[in-house]
């Protein structure tokens, strides 16, 4: 059964047409990654997952439940959309820090905010709170910034920002994470360390959806990899077939004009 | 010397009704401009543009006209007394003006926070009210320190104003002492009041500054 169901998206921005009747599937554990030139609809299609953006017509389903219909007034409430994007977590091409608080608040913050909506938060609020504590601590260890704790953001570089801001994600245990072009507003010597994590993320079976202009990496780290152009999705399959032998003519344009490049 | 303690002691009480007006502008003002702020970034159009006009023939009228109008205009307009009292007139019209001059600090600080940091918020699964308490506000008030300082010193010597309609302030007190006993050097004494209470109110900022000097937006 797949985690997260796409049916026929499509959004509008005033004339121009962004996203053009997107459809598609996604199973537990696996990794997607979306490729594609500027333009093209990636980050607009992560956005509408997010509840970012409100797609003009279509359907979003996680686990079978239907989380957003575009002919279905009642799955669009602002009050129930809160609990419904807890479902994704989303890493920012700029990261998106908050910089008054420090690299632990950074991760723990939402997760205070959301425990203080449980029914025994009075009476078991030291449990609760030690337990967000420890669990960011895991977090930072995982990411490899145990030592940075009680800095904030603006003492950190770019990569260990990402960094910070992957553990904020996953903090929330959404059921997808979707990753927004993670690496692309960073010096090249310090992409390494935030594709690496998000490997290990691969490899611990964290669904994942990763739009990337890092092609090497999509090829080492996807289970399938979609082409998107003009708001469309042009091919999808695994790695090899997509990179290798692409059937459509507009993929083998594009990776022609990316490996050239 | 005796006259120098006199004067001093006339002046102080003419610079405690200085500070009475710039105090009670500031407590009024600080919050409504707020208010006023969100309402010029409304995004319900008639609202909007009401406000954004009302800011604008505050901003772009002089302070001291709109003082005579606050004192005189009930009265001649619907023959009301509301605001008879100099002293509430004084502060009424001051509000009104401080309150449009804050709003536009307040929107240049609320729109200079990226928007990244709203999708963070939402994204997290915060609620709007949670993102403008956790997120927004204090970044806000760290990059508006710097013009609200500018304007609040405007503030303290823009009291001297209020004498149009003649409310008494440290100038009028000293202005007295050129008719009363030909003297001039109190005048020039007064100013002495305003730069060391503009200068606390420097090292006040300095401090809130560096306060917030542990995070940069």
């Amino acid at each position: 059964m797949p985690v997260l169901e796409v049916k026929n998206l499509k959004k509008h921005f005033g004339d121009t047409k962004v996203l053009d009747d997107i459809s598609f599937t996604l199973e537990k554990g696996s990794t997607l990654s979306i490729i594609g030139a500027s333009g093209s609809g990636k980050t607009t299609l992560l956005r509408c997952l997010n509840f970012l953006e409100t797609p003009d017509s279509g359907s979003i389903y996680v686990n079978n439940e239907k989380l957003f219909d575009a002919d279905d007034k009642s799955t669009q409430k602002e009050s129930e959309k809160r609990k419904k994007r807890l479902h994704f977590g989303l890493v920012f091409q700029s990261f998106n820090l908050f910089p008054q608080h420090n690299v632990l608040k950074n991760i723990t913050l939402a997760c205070e905010l959301l425990a203080k909506d449980q029914k025994d938060y009075k009476q078991n609020k030291k449990e609760i709170l030690a337990e967000i504590d420890k669990r960011a601590h895991e977090l930072l260890d995982s990411v490899g910034l145990s030592d940075k704790l009680f800095s904030y953001p603006h003492q950190l570089s770019g990569g260990q920002q990402q960094r910070v801001a992957i553990a904020r994600a996953l903090a929330l245990r959404p059921d997808i994470l979707c990753f927004d072009e993670p690496t692309s507003a960073l010096d090249p010597e310090l992409t390494g360390e935030v594709l690496k994590v998000i490997k290990s993320l691969a490899e611990r079976d964290t669904t994942m959806i990763i739009v990337t202009h890092e092609m090497q990496f999509a090829r080492e780290v996807s289970d399938i990899v979609m082409f998107m152009d003009d708001g469309i999705v042009v091919e999808q399959g695994s790695p090899e077939s997509v990179f290798c032998a692409p059937d459509e003519e507009r993929t083998r344009r594009f990776l022609e004009r990316y490996f050239e490049g | 010397m005796e006259l120098f303690l006199d004067v001093t002691l006339h002046l102080l009480v003419g610079f405690a009704a200085t500070f009475k007006l710039f105090l009670l502008t500031l407590i009024f003002s600080l919050p409504l401009g707020l208010i006023v702020s969100f309402g010029s970034m409304s995004s319900f159009f008639p609202v909007r543009w009401l406000v954004r006009i009302f800011v604008w023939m505050i901003r772009g009228t002089p302070l001291m006209l709109q003082l005579f109008v606050v004192f005189y205009g009930p009265g001649i307009l619907w023959g009301t007394t509301i605001f008879s009292n100099r002293e509430v007139a004084a502060v009424v019209a001051f509000v009104i003006n401080y309150s449009c001059y804050f709003s536009e600090i307040y929107r240049s600080g609320i729109e200079g926070v990226p928007k990244g940091q709203n999708e963070a918020g939402h994204v997290l699964g915060m609620t709007k009210p949670q993102i403008f308490y956790h997120i927004t506000l204090l970044q806000v008030v760290k990059r508006i320190v710097p013009p609200m300082t500018n304007e609040i010193m405007t503030l303290v010597k823009d009291t001297s104003l209020a004498r149009i309609i003649a409310v008494v302030d440290i100038i009028f007190v000293a202005q007295r002492y050129i008719t009363s006993s030909a003297l001039i050097w109190p005048l020039f004494y007064s100013g002495v009041f305003y730069l060391l209470f503009c200068g606390v109110l420097t090292i006040l900022f300095r401090a809130l500054e560096r306060k917030l000097r542990f995070f940069s937006v």
